[in-house]
């Protein structure tokens, strides 16, 4: 893992130092709130509807014990005992007072994690593979040049005021696990002809009022010449970003107003123009940087494990665990391991600070102190051997963790909605839980197979259902809470927008149309056809009619 | 006279400010150094800079391009940089894009919504002249601009940045 050194963690501290004597200037009165409005959101503090929250950033996903530890003494001592993962690598804590943020802030330093630029309009905390370095299917670990972004956007001189908001995500593997094309920029690592490394770059995906998956606007961007091209991008976004309206003023508006074609012209001018040798990193940082990912101690182990084979065969529950939330490893004798946070009834993406500690405890004993969050608001033991995979599961299993449904119906992505976001229109949690409910026989799940359900609790979309293969989005009529189904998008390789079913439905009905979709699914589906396909397959009539039919 | 904070040797100090920023109502007083709109520098920059009796000033809004500037930079004795809100970026680009591209060597003045807490972005995007808008002082200037012991990437400053640092 990439380790801080005293330059990394000096920064921290005199960030923190910073934001502690703003905070003390706002309760002196000194500064209104509106004068301390961006000074907070600059280091992650929102005022939601019930009290503060603060977002932590967890660059390209990836914690160690000491971290999640403190996390968990985080949520223990300044939160009610629980944590909130988001859909971008982040921890959100919801229930924080003001005067104990510079005391968290300080106590996250100590551990080499901060609330940075997770919030304004600035390069967000980039994201990236929660497999890196495990699966075999990445050509190259994206974590050296997630690593690479995150030091070249912190505090960012000339990109920390932009239009709006900016997401990076990337991944070097074919199966996209981070939403890279409904990003601001998608970084996709690719391998040339000749061997050498690449970037295709996506520019203008995202979600919220006008979703777009983002076009390609370059091919294959050399990897050395990474950070003078994002200086083009930016550049040129910062200067011909919309101002104006903030529902017109992220770069997918501009892309698509210019046309992507045209974007990409203005991005390779400016680029032309751009010191490349003052602009990109030097060789020598890269070299250290891609060194200090390089050493994860593997043991060299056989492929097969007679313990884990035995266990398999002996235990259904393990079994079942290791169908659906096990993956294979690059390295002969081990797995990634994929920790639920979608237990029945669990808020999704909550984790407690019990459960962060367990968590903690396994990376440390059986995972080469490597613990990541998930896109979809997961956790992985990214290097578990498979001789320690029943020990694993069983003490996943004692804490409520070894729930086996990754990618299956009822892991589901959702915002915190009504119950905690200011902005929204409707609750997002309890939908979640209703339709897990009405899905909770694991059998039948697995039957479904893959299927991935996301809910928003209005349309900035922050749960993703506009790229969910059956989209939930909660919506506000005259003071009732309504929601819309839409099928067909996807956050993956094979990014699409979803399309609308039909008239949004009260809450009630939800888990029954989920239900009705599924019933329609199962009985056209082909063979080893994913909800997904199918609904490419047939459209939308078939799954219209199941909702609507008997409606009236 | 408006109080200026211009930035030396990574030290803010209190400055007389020889300008005055001359709108495009305004008549352009008769001598004194002067501040003038783009458009009105386009008109009448030619006539005042060939007199040669005084200096002159260019200011841009945020949304004006300082590539226009480029073939008279070396006669604009101040570009003016303006913030309509302390939330528009579009400065600093200008701001790098003066010092970094076209080796500008005059004062890059930042006007407008000019916050303490921007200091640390301006002074490494080139800045060094500051109209605070928030009653900053020199010193809560200095402090807000050098507050970060290291600094990750490269900018219009000359400060060693972090690789740089592990590289030594």
């Amino acid at each position: 893992m990439y380790q801080y050194d005293i330059i990394d963690k000096e920064f921290l501290v005199d960030r923190s130092n910073e934001f502690r004597g703003q905070v003390a200037r706002r309760l002196a009165g000194e500064i209104t709130e509106d004068q301390f409005k961006p000074l907070r959101l600059m280091n992650g503090l929102y005022l939601q509807l019930h009290a503060y929250m603060l977002r932590i950033a967890v660059p390209y996903g990836s914690l160690n014990p000491t971290q999640v530890r403190r996390l968990a003494e985080i949520a223990r001592d300044y939160d009610k005992g629980y944590g909130h993962f988001t859909t971008r690598q982040n921890i959100q804590f919801n229930w924080i007072k003001l005067k104990d943020a510079p005391d968290i802030l300080d106590k996250l330093a100590e551990v080499d994690l901060h609330a940075i630029q997770t919030s304004g309009n600035c390069i967000r905390n980039t994201t990236s593979d929660p497999y890196a370095g495990a699966t075999a299917e990445e050509i190259d670990d994206p974590r050296v040049w997630s690593e690479v972004i995150r030091q070249w956007s912190t505090l960012h001189p000339e990109f920390s005021f932009l239009p709006r908001k900016f997401k990076i995500a990337i991944t070097a593997s074919a199966k996209d696990r981070t939403a890279a094309k409904v990003h601001d920029i998608g970084l996709l690592l690719r391998q040339g002809r000749d061997g050498s490394h690449g970037f295709e770059v996506i520019v203008g995906g995202g979600q919220g009022r006008t979703p777009y998956v983002g076009p390609t606007i370059k091919q294959f961007l050399p990897t050395d010449r990474l950070l003078s091209y994002l200086e083009a991008v930016l550049r040129v976004y910062n200067r011909h970003g919309r101002r104006d309206n903030i529902y017109k003023a992220r770069i997918k508006i501009l892309v698509a107003a210019l046309g992507a074609e045209e974007f990409a012209r203005q991005v390779e001018e400016e680029w032309s123009k751009i010191d490349a040798a003052r602009a990109d990193l030097p060789a020598a940082e890269l070299a250290r940087i891609r060194a200090s990912f390089a050493k994860t101690p593997f043991e060299i182990l056989p492929a097969r494990s007679e313990a884990f084979e035995l266990a398999k065969a002996n235990d259904s529950a393990f079994a079942r665990f290791v169908r659906n939330n096990v993956r294979a490893h690059k390295q002969p004798g081990y797995a990634i391991v994929e920790i639920s946070l979608k237990a029945q009834e669990q808020t999704p993406g909550d984790a407690t600070a019990e459960q962060l500690e367990v968590a903690a405890d396994l990376a440390e004993r059986f995972g080469f102190n490597d613990l990541r969050v998930t896109h979809a608001q997961n956790l992985v033991l990214p290097h578990v051997k498979l001789d320690d995979l029943p020990t694993v599961f069983a003490a996943l299993q004692a804490a409520g963790l070894a729930t086996p449904n990754i990618d299956l119906i009822s892991d589901i992505i959702a915002c915190p909605g009504l119950d905690y976001c200011a902005l929204a229109n409707a609750r997002a949690i309890p939908i979640a839980q209703d339709i897990a409910r009405q899905f909770a026989d694991l059998d039948r799940a697995e039957n479904v197979g893959e299927l991935k359900i996301k809910i928003s609790g209005c349309i900035n979309a922050c749960g993703h259902h506009h790229v969910a293969h059956i989209g939930v989005l909660g919506v506000d009529k005259k003071g009732e809470e309504f929601y819309q189904l839409s099928l067909g998008g996807s956050g993956a390789e094979d990014a699409s927008i979803g399309k609308i079913l039909g008239p949004a439905l009260p809450a009630d009905k939800v888990a029954t149309a989920v239900d009705q979709l599924v019933g329609a699914y199962l009985s056209v589906r082909t063979d080893g056809e994913r909800f997904l396909d199918t609904y490419r397959r047939v459209g939308l009539e078939p799954f219209k009619e199941a909702v609507y039919a008997q409606a009236d | 006279m408006p109080k200026l904070i211009e930035l030396a040797d990574g030290q803010a100090r209190w400055a007389e400010d020889a300008f005055v920023h001359v709108t495009d109502e305004d008549a352009i007083p008769e001598s004194g150094d002067v501040i003038l709109s783009l458009a009105r520098f386009e008109a009448e920059g030619d006539a005042l800079l060939s007199s040669n009796s005084r200096r002159v000033g260019v200011r841009i809004e945020s949304d004006q391009e300082v590539e226009v500037l480029a073939y008279d930079l070396p006669r604009i004795a101040v570009v003016a940089l303006a913030f309509p809100k302390y939330r528009d970026g579009r400065a600093y680009t200008s701001a790098r894009l003066l010092r970094e591209r076209f080796g500008y060597q005059g004062q890059v003045r930042a006007v407008g919504d000019v916050l303490q807490e921007q200091a640390g972005f301006m002074v490494r995007c080139g800045f060094d002249a500051f109209e605070a808008a928030d009653g900053a002082t020199p010193e809560a200037w200095t402090k807000a601009a050098s507050r970060f012991r290291h600094v990750y990437q490269r900018a219009a400053d000359d400060r060693v940045v972090a690789f740089e640092e592990r590289a030594s």
